[in-house]
C-alpha cells in the first residue's frame, strides 16, 4: 500500500535515504518569553526519526517535550537548527507553508484526543482530507481506518459518547488517515488507565510499523516504553537517548 | 463547509436562539419598511402622481412648508413656459379644507386647484374629468372615508359648495389627506376666503401657489437660470415631498430606527461570534495544527455566520410578510415593497456579516502550539 521502504528499526548503520523520509532534526534551539524572563525550551536538541521507527520521549514537567513536537510538526520556528519531515524543511518562515507541510507529511495525535466536540468518529477521520483543496483529497479510507483502531462500530458516535481509550484511537486513525510521514504524539495516555495505555502504544507500534510512519511519543508512562523502539529523555531542553 | 454544518446542527438550540432574535430583528424590518412606504405614499402619493419634474414656489419661502405659505403671480407660470427645456408650464394651487356631506359625513381634502385643460387635470377611474366650475375629482381613498361619487360637500365656514364628479386612478393623498382636484378659479377663491356669490378679488386671482412645471422628455431644465428670470424658487419634484405636513419628520424618524436596527443587528451577530469564537478557540488550535490554514478556519466561520443570518433573515421576512399582510387595508399607513424589503433583508445578513467578521477574525490569532497538551 506504502510507497514507502521497509521499516528501518533494524538497520545498525545510518541510512541517509530512509532517514530523510522520517524526522530529522539538527541542532534546534527554541527559546519562549520576552527579553526580561525567557526560557531555553530546547536547547541543541539532535534527533532522527527514521520510518516505521516508534521514539519515546520522557522527561519531568516544562522540560520541553511538547515544544519539541510542536518545532517538529512545524507548529513553532525554533531559533536555531534545522528541522526537516520526508525531506522538507519545516522551519521555513512562511506559515502559510508550514501549515501546508503539516497537513501532507505530519499527524498529530492529542492529549485526550482533542476531538471536535460536534463530529461524530467517522466526520474526525475525514476532516483532515477536507482541509485541503479538492484535488488533494487523497489519502486512506476513513471507514477503514476506523475498522483498524477498533472503531467500526462506533463510526457515527460523537466524543462525549466515547470512552477516554476510544477517543485517542479516533484521535489516532484522523491522525493516520492523510498518511503522514511523520506522527507526533503528546502523552496519548495520559488520561488512560493502565489496560487502555497498553492497547493504545500496541496500536501505535503496530501502525508505526506497518505504515513506516516515523512516531514520536511524548510520555510520562514508564509501563509502556517496552513497545517502544528508542527511548529519549529531556531534561531542560536537552535531549539524551535514554539508558 | 464541512465542519459549518456539522456544528449548526450540533449546537442547535444555541444558534436557534441567536437565529431568533436576528428573525425578530427581521420581522421588525419588514414592519417598518411597511409603515416607511406606507407613510410616503399617504404623505406624498398626491405628489408623486403629478406629471410634473420641478415646481416653482415664491422666492425664500421656506422649504419645509412651502406648499401652504408659497403664493406666487401667475406673472410666474408665463416665464417658465418659455424658458428652454420646459414642455409646459401650469398653475398649481394648494390649501388643506374641512368638509362635510349633506349626510353630515366629516371629510378633509387637500385641495389641488389645477386648469381642468392643462397637464395636472388628472385622469379618472369613474365620473367624469374636471371641467364644470364646482366639479371635483377625489382620490379613491376618499371613498373609504365615506365620500361618494354625486356628493356635495360644503367647506366649513365659508359654505363653498364642491359636487364629486370623478375619483382618480390611484390613492392620492397628501400630508395623510385626500387629495381633491379642483378647478384653479374654484381654489382661488377658497383660498382668498371668498364666500360664494361674492366676486373674487382683483388680487386672489392671479395668486397661485406655485408653478408647475414639466421638462421636455430627455431635456434638463436649467432650474437657477428660471427662477431668475420668473422670481421663484424651483424645488424637483423629490425636494418638493419636504415640503410636505410632516413627511420629513417621519421619515427621518423611521430611517433612524432603522438605522438602529441595522446596528443592533450587527452587534448582535458580533457579539454571539464573539462568544463562539472564544469557546472555539481550542479547537481552532486543533483544526490549525492537523494543517487548517487561517483562510480555511475563516471560510468555514463565515459561512456558518451566512447560513444562521440568511436563515433567519428569511424566517422573519416570511413572518413580517404573513403580518403585513394582515396589517394591509387596515386603515394603518403600511405598504409591503419587495424592493425595499429585500434591501432590508439583504441589508440585515450583509451587517450580520460584517459584525460576526469582525469577532471571528480573532481565530486567526490562535496559536496552533496550544493544542499540544503541555501548554494548555
Ligand atoms: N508559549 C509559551 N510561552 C512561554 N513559555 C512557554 C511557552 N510554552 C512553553 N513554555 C515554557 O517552555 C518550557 C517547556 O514547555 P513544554 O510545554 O515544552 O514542557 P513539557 O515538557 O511538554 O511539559 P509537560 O510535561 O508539563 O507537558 C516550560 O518551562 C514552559 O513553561
Ligand atoms: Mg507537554
Amino acid at each position: 500500500m506504502s510507497s514507502r521502504p521497509a521499516p528501518t528499526a533494524s538497520t545498525t548503520t545510518a541510512d541517509d535515504a530512509s532517514d530523510r523520509l522520517g524526522l530529522v532534526m539538527r541542532g534546534v534551539s527554541l527559546r519562549h518569553g520576552n527579553a526580561a524572563e525567557t526560557v531555553q525550551a530546547l536547547d541543541n536538541v539532535d534527533l532522527t526519526v527514521r520510518p516505521g521507527e516508534l521514539a519515546a520521549v520522557v522527561g519531568p514537567s516544562g522540560a520541553g517535550k511538547s515544544s519539541l513536537l510542536a518545532v517538529a510538526g512545524g507548529l513553532a520556528r525554533p531559533d536555531q537548527g534545522t528541522v526537516t519531515v520526508a525531506g522538507q524543511d519545516m522551519t521555513v518562515p512562511s506559515r502559510r507553508t508550514r501549515t501546508e507541510l503539516r497537513r501532507q507529511h505530519v499527524g498529530f495525535v492529542f492529549q485526550s484526543g482533542n476531538l471536535l466536540p460536534a463530529l461524530t468518529a467517522a466526520d474526525q477521520v475525514r476532516l483532515p482530507l477536507r482541509l485541503g483543496s479538492r484535488s488533494q483529497r487523497s489519502g486512506r479510507d476513513p471507514l477503514e481506518l476506523l475498522a483498524d483502531v477498533g472503531m467500526a462500530d462506533k463510526s457515527d458516535r460523537r466524543p462525549h459518547q466515547l470512552s477516554g481509550g476510544e477517543r485517542q484511537r479516533v484521535g489516532i486513525a484522523r491522525a493516520l488517515v492523510t498518511e503522514p510521514s511523520v506522527l507526533l504524539v503528546d502523552e496519548p495516555t495520559a488520561a488512560l488507565d493502565r489496560a487502555r495505555s497498553h492497547e493504545i502504544v500496541r496500536l501505535l507500534a503496530h501502525e508505526a510499523r506497518q505504515r513506516s510512519v516515523a512516531v514520536v511519543m511524548v510520555t510520562h508512562d514508564h509501563d509502556v516504553l517496552q513497545y517502544c523502539d528508542t527511548v529519549y529523555e529531556m531534561v531542560d531542553g536537552k535531549l539524551a537517548t535514554s539508558s | 463547509m464541512f465542519l459549518a454544518i456539522r456544528e449548526l446542527n450540533f449546537a442547535r438550540l444555541r444558534f436557534a436562539l441567536m437565529g431568533a432574535v436576528i428573525a425578530l430583528i427581521a420581522v421588525l424590518m419588514v414592519m417598518l419598511s411597511g409603515l416607511s412606504v406606507g407613510l410616503v405614499r399617504d404623505g406624498v402619493s398626491g405628489l408623486q402622481n403629478l406629471p410634473v419634474t420641478s415646481f416653482a414656489f415664491a422666492q425664500d419661502v421656506q422649504r419645509d412648508s412651502a406648499f401652504s405659505r408659497s403664493v406666487v403671480d401667475m406673472t410666474a407660470v408665463d416665464e417658465w413656459a418659455d424658458q428652454p427645456g420646459v414642455a409646459d408650464a401650469t398653475p398649481f394651487g394648494n390649501t388643506l379644507v374641512n368638509t362635510r356631506t349633506d349626510r353630515g359625513t366629516e371629510v378633509d381634502l387637500a385641495l389641488f386647484g389645477v386648469q381642468p385643460d392643462s397637464f395636472l387635470s388628472p385622469p379618472v377611474s369613474q365620473g367624469d374629468r374636471l371641467g364644470t366650475e364646482d366639479g371635483i375629482v377625489v382620490s379613491p381613498t376618499a371613498l373609504d372615508a365615506g365620500l361618494q361619487m354625486g356628493d356635495v360637500v360644503t367647506i366649513d365656514r365659508l359654505g363653498t359648495r364642491l359636487r364629486v364628479v370623478g375619483v382618480t386612478e390611484q390613492q392620492d393623498t397628501f400630508g395623510h389627506v385626500d387629495v381633491a382636484y379642483v378647478p384653479l378659479a374654484a381654489w382661488q377663491a377658497i383660498k382668498s376666503g371668498t364666500a360664494p356669490g361674492t366676486a373674487l378679488p382683483q388680487r386672489a386671482a392671479t395668486e397661485i401657489t406655485a408653478v408647475a412645471v414639466r421638462a421636455a422628455d430627455g431635456k434638463s431644465v436649467d432650474l437657477a437660470a428660471g427662477d431668475t428670470a420668473a422670481g421663484t424658487e424651483s424645488l424637483t419634484l423629490k425636494e418638493s415631498y419636504g415640503a410636505s405636513p410632516g413627511y420629513t419628520a417621519e421619515t427621518t424618524t423611521l430611517q433612524l430606527i432603522q438605522g438602529f436596527l441595522y446596528a443592533i443587528s450587527a452587534l448582535v451577530a458580533g457579539a454571539f461570534f464573539a462568544v463562539w469564537a472564544i469557546q472555539r478557540k481550542p479547537e481552532v488550535a486543533v483544526l490549525r495544527a492537523l494543517g487548517a490554514s487561517t483562510g480555511w478556519v475563516l471560510r468555514d466561520a463565515l459561512t456558518q455566520a451566512f447560513v444562521l443570518l440568511a436563515a433567519a433573515v428569511a424566517i422573519g421576512v416570511g413572518v413580517g410578510l404573513a403580518l403585513g399582510a394582515l396589517i394591509t387595508g387596515s386603515g394603518i399607513p403600511f405598504a409591503l415593497s419587495m424592493p425595499s424589503i429585500s434591501a432590508a433583508g439583504v441589508g440585515l445578513v450583509v451587517l450580520g456579516l460584517v459584525g460576526a467578521g469582525a469577532a471571528v477574525i480573532r481565530i486567526t490569532s490562535v496559536d496552533p502550539a496550544t493544542a499540544l497538551g503541555g501548554n494548555r
